[in-house]
């Protein structure tokens, strides 16, 4: 997933910057902070692999430079390595986000030849036990041993960690353990609660303390690390009080493509109600992109509702997430609540300390089930 | 990292491996892309970058940007010096080994 506030000091002048194509929902890993939709198995009929060549070349068409394949896992599609080639052919930067589980080191030789730039390795901890009961699969040794395949073909890396309480205790490790690895980039993901990780976020949200405990060691490692290993650690939008700029706003430079070719501004959007996202199957991309309605409907400042129309910040943060203001308030027009100023912020404050009152333990994370595919792991 | 002392005027830098550069139409610019990040540069740093390839010294690049934007090489080599600094500080480029 791409992260809010992407490294960008360019804007697309209305067209899309970054591709990101959800190859598929299927994953071998069950993890109960999973991004995907809760209804898996309600989209199935993925597209084939020249209707997504023909997405890749209109938005490259359109002006799109970075492309993230993504899923569920990416790698259970056999047209992966045809897919990258494609893309690298028409000068894309081409990424792979993935859970290591399926790769070979013969696919990934493979994936070097089709041009693949870069690989984004999603890791669950430290320790072997707890990534069992994050991903709710044992797969930590595979998941090491391809992070090490990786950097020996010599792919620049990002490990991604998404964190909570389950393993925020082991942040100091988890760094010692990508910089052992010899990442170039550490991404500890604070977890963003929607879909899996909304059910289980009473299991799975952070006190203050540790948070804060958790940046102190993260300003030591970089300082320690600084020239060998960039880390990312943004304090989580339910404690910081003010809204992320998520996707930089809505319809301004990302374009998702869902397994089944259903256009989102980002890959949380689907689980809007009453909207009406085209697929590619249906129109053209460029016309989705400008035209339809979905995509115009939180596009610049017109929509917005007070405090947020008048607010100084809004070209900064657009508003905060549309998704998370429709999965807490009813209605995605609403200011993000994780804006202390939005009237229902204390919906934010109220889930966090329900959370801290509720007894957390990794036994009771309810893991992703629907959509799982068995695998040799 | 960043001080001068870091190359000569024979050093002949290329683009590191992690980073992607190359000219866009869309933004009628030239861009440097790397992990979850896009820099567009502007036309002289763009220029400069370009000529980055592992087989044009310092020198040379001095030279053909003072050609290219019709400036003395006295005033050019201290940008492109300086230019060339942050490019290494911030990883972009490499020296020919």
């Amino acid at each position: 997933m791409a992260k809010a506030g992407s490294n960008l000091n360019l804007d697309g002048q209305g067209n899309p910057v970054w591709l990101l194509l959800e190859l598929t929902y299927k994953c071998p890993l069950k993890c109960a902070f999973c991004s995907n939709p809760t209804d898996l198995d309600n989209h199935p009929d993925e597209l084939s692999t020249n209707e997504w060549k023909q997405v890749i070349h209109d938005a490259r068409n359109m002006g799109a430079m970075q492309i993230g394949f993504s899923g569920g896992e990416p790698t259970l599609r056999k047209d992966l390595e045809e897919l990258v080639a494609e893309a690298n052919g028409l000068g894309y930067y081409t990424n792979l986000i993935t859970s290591g589980i399926g790769l070979t080191r013969k696919r990934l030789e493979n994936l070097k030849e089709a041009g693949l730039r870069h690989i984004q390795l999603g890791f669950q901890s430290s320790n072997p036990e707890t990534a069992h009961w994050l991903a709710g699969v044992d797969c930590y040794e595979k998941k090491l041993q391809m992070a090490r395949e990786i950097k020996s073909l010599g792919f620049p890396m990002v490990l991604n960690v998404p964190v909570s309480s389950v393993n925020i205790h082991q942040v100091p490790d988890i760094i010692n353990l990508a910089a052992d690895i010899g990442v170039e980039y550490l991404e500890l993901a604070n977890v963003q609660y929607y879909n899996w990780a909304l059910v289980n976020r009473d299991q799975l949200m952070p006190t203050r303390e540790a948070l804060e405990k958790a940046e102190a060691q993260v300003a030591e490692a970089r300082e320690r690390l600084a020239g060998s290993m960039t880390i990312f650690f943004v304090i989580p939008d339910y404690y910081e009080g003010r809204p992320k700029a998520c996707m930089n706003g809505w319809g301004s430079i990302h374009l998702t493509i869902a397994p089944d070719g259903i256009v989102l501004p980002c890959s949380q959007a689907r689980t809007l109600p009453g909207l009406n996202f085209p697929s590619v199957r249906d129109r053209d991309l460029s016309w989705i992109w400008h035209q339809s309605e979905s995509f115009n409907l939180y596009r610049g400042d017109s929509w917005m509702k007070e405090p947020c129309r008048s607010c100084s910040e809004k070209e900064k943060d657009f508003g905060g997430c549309r998704c998370q203001a429709m999965l807490l308030t009813g209605d995605a027009a609403n200011p993000d609540p994780a804006c202390s100023k939005s009237p229902h912020h204390y919906m934010v404050t109220d889930a966090v300390d329900r959370a801290l009152k509720t007894r957390q333990h990794p036994e009771k994370l309810i893991a992703r089930a629907a959509g799982w595919v068995p695998t040799e792991v | 990292m960043t001080n001068s002392n870091n190359y000569t005027g024979l050093t002949r830098f290329r683009i590191a491996p992690v980073f992607m550069f190359r000219w866009e139409e869309s933004q009628q610019a030239y861009v440097l892309m790397y992990p979850e990040g896009i820099v567009k540069l502007n036309p002289t740093a763009g220029e400069i970058l370009n000529r980055c390839d592992g087989a044009r010294t310092v020198s040379d690049i001095v030279a053909e940007l003072s050609g290219l934007f019709s400036e003395a090489p006295d005033f050019i080599e201290p940008r492109v010096h300086q230019f060339l600094e942050v490019c290494y500080g911030k990883g972009w480029i490499q020296p020919e080994s």
